[in-house]
């Protein structure tokens, strides 16, 4: 019996795109004859994930992160490859498997415009089969859990973007899902309301044990909330694993800064074979690998005299900016 | 029927009457609008064409009356709602939901006819008082088959129009094919004209398509016309079968098809 809750082998998707010369040629060109090319967005790619892990997908746009989410979540069909969700084969679409899952889409919306959030939970208990008194119990502990109140009973247009992303997030997860599919959950939201929406999810995780796959492009997100990421690079997966392994992958050195006593010290530091980034007066920055760090503070506390010494790393936006264009890590 | 079940069909059209409400003016509106057989009436009245067809004022006026009211409550406009939320990515979160998408949407519908209903009556009521001599109400068992035969030509309208929806499959304006649609339900519907007025050639085949049975066969029902009840029935009923097995098969078939686009 495997603990894998989602499995994928050798799933590829293509679309069949249309495209269109410049012009009033190929205008009328594209009118009396359509010219379409085969376009693979998922490329090959083998998968396992283990229950209530949170895994992030990371991948420039149109890298093929959200078209995976969309298999996985049984709105798109394969074009090649096994995939199991839940014991379910997702565009199977069986009422079991959807009672076992949820998408959350960042600024796309199911609550009802018009009408209070209210109604769209109970409509949405409702079409999952859940009862109306159980369905308010629900809705009360995911309301205390993610802070809305008032705002239930309010229309849904008159709410803010970050309160109507509690509400939607409400309305989502009002059946339990097990598996959480989150497509830019945070896309749009102001720097609080993000922080939140990150805090719901990680408790959300630690109380349901739910599975959670997710894409964003806030790092914060990825590195708040996924211990694992898979990057995906023009539909292939190119790394599967720790974020911290691909962040010392990505970035083996820190910065170590250290500001001396007297200006002979900087000139036997110059003399101890490290690499110098910068010297400023009585302030010296090397580059050193992480794996030597111990090692070599060590050494420099035992062997010099300092006032005062910095770590630094690069910003995690940086490293992760290196995914988005490199191929293969 | 199961108490969960039964809890899922009251929500979701109280819900979507909750909606409906919401857009009340916007839905007077459309009830005033339906208002052509009124004018269709007078046509008819004041050149006396219902003498052409041996049919008395009152009969005539009765006719146009029901077709009215046959036609704000089986008034469709389903592709329309799906090709949008197609286009913007609503349907996504539907399709993911364990209620086919159309129960919601059918479900707008039924609750639009029970926002409409007051409008209707309010109409007729003005019809009534320029029209007094017209005035009738119908026994229970014509009122009862007449809303019958309403329901399944909403049905068969519905079922039509969500068999053309099913194109924004494949293609982004599925609602153009909806045209071709409209004229023949607008002129072979019986909204225009009874259907016992259309020249013979045209009676000898318009019984083999579902038009007649979209306006005139429920508002012959309701005005007292003399009409073959089992047959229309039968006719309505194999209409909704038969578009019913259509769209399960085209909607499989493009479901397949989605991309989930806007999303």
């Amino acid at each position: 019996m495997t603990d894998n809750i989602i499995e994928i082998k050798k799933l590829s998707k293509s679309f069949s795109v249309s495209f269109k010369e410049p012009g009033i040629k190929g205008t009328f060109k594209h009118f009396f004859k359509r010219r379409t090319k085969e376009k693979t967005v998922v490329n090959d790619i083998d998968l396992k994930i283990k229950k209530g892990e949170i895994v992030g997908f990371l991948g420039a746009n149109g890298a093929g992160k959200t078209t995976i989410l969309k298999i996985l979540c049984g709105l798109l069909y394969p074009s090649k490859g096994y995939i199991s969700v839940a014991g379910y084969c997702p565009y199977e679409r069986k009422a079991p498997f959807l009672k076992k899952i949820s998408l959350i889409m960042g600024q796309k919306q199911q609550l009802i415009w018009d009408l209070p959030p209210i109604e769209s939970f109970y409509l949405n208990a409702a079409i999952y089969g859940i009862k109306k008194s159980e369905a308010k119990k629900r809705i009360k502990k995911l309301s205390e859990m993610l802070d809305i109140n008032q705002e239930l009973y309010l229309p849904v247009r008159k709410l803010s973007l970050g309160q109507r992303m509690k509400a939607e997030l409400l309305a989502a997860l009002i059946h339990n899902p097990s598996i959480l599919f989150l497509d830019e959950p945070t896309l749009g939201l102001d720097i609080n309301a993000q922080a939140n929406l990150r805090e719901f999810l990680q408790k959300y995780n630690k109380e349901t044990g739910a599975t959670i796959l997710l894409t964003s492009h806030y790092m914060k997100d990825i590195t708040y909330l996924s211990k694992r990421v898979i990057c995906i690079h023009e539909g292939y997966k190119t790394y599967d694993g720790k974020l911290e392994k691909l962040l010392t992958q990505l970035s083996p050195n820190k910065d170590l800064t250290i500001i001396c006593k007297t200006k002979n010290d900087i000139s036997r530091l110059k003399k101890f074979g490290f690499q110098i980034k910068n010297v400023n007066d009585y302030e010296i920055t090397l580059t050193i690998k992480k794996t030597e760090i111990k090692k070599i503070l060590k050494d420099i506390l035992n062997n010099f005299d300092i006032d005062d010494l910095h770590i630094n790393e690069p910003p995690i936006d940086e490293i992760i900016g290196k995914i988005l264009i490199n191929k293969k890590y | 029927m199961n108490n969960l079940t039964q809890n899922k069909i009251i929500t979701l059209l109280q819900i979507q009457y909750s909606n409906m409400l919401e857009y009340r003016a916007e839905i007077a509106l459309w009830a005033i609008s339906g208002v052509i057989p009124f004018f269709m009436l007078n046509i008819w009245t004041n050149n006396n064409l219902n003498e052409s067809i041996n049919i008395s004022d009152i009969m005539l006026s009765r006719y146009f009356l029901s077709a009215f009211f046959v036609r704000q409550f089986s008034v469709v406009w389903v592709v329309f709602t799906f090709e949008e939320d197609a286009l913007l990515g609503k349907v996504s979160p539907y399709l993911i939901q364990p209620l086919h998408p159309f129960f919601r949407y059918f479900a707008q519908h039924i609750a639009e006819q029970v926002t409409r209903f007051p409008f209707a009556l309010l109409i007729s009521f003005i019809f009534f008082l320029f029209n007094p001599i017209s005035f009738w109400i119908p026994n229970i068992n014509i009122l009862i088959l007449s809303i019958i035969s309403t329901f399944l030509s909403f049905l068969i309208q519905f079922l039509m129009q969500s068999i053309i929806a099913s194109f924004c499959f494949w293609t982004e304006k599925a609602s153009s094919f909806e045209k071709l649609l409209f004229l023949p339900t607008l002129f072979l519907s019986g909204l225009l004209a009874p259907v016992q007025s259309f020249p013979s050639y045209v009676k000898s085949w318009i019984f083999f398509t579902p038009f007649p049975y979209l306006i005139d066969f429920p508002a012959s029902i309701l005005s007292g016309n003399k009409v073959n009840l089992i047959s229309g029935f039968l006719v309505q009923i194999i209409w909704v079968l038969l578009f019913l097995l259509i769209f399960k098969r085209i909607w499989t078939l493009g479901v397949k098809k989605y991309t989930a686009m806007g999303l």
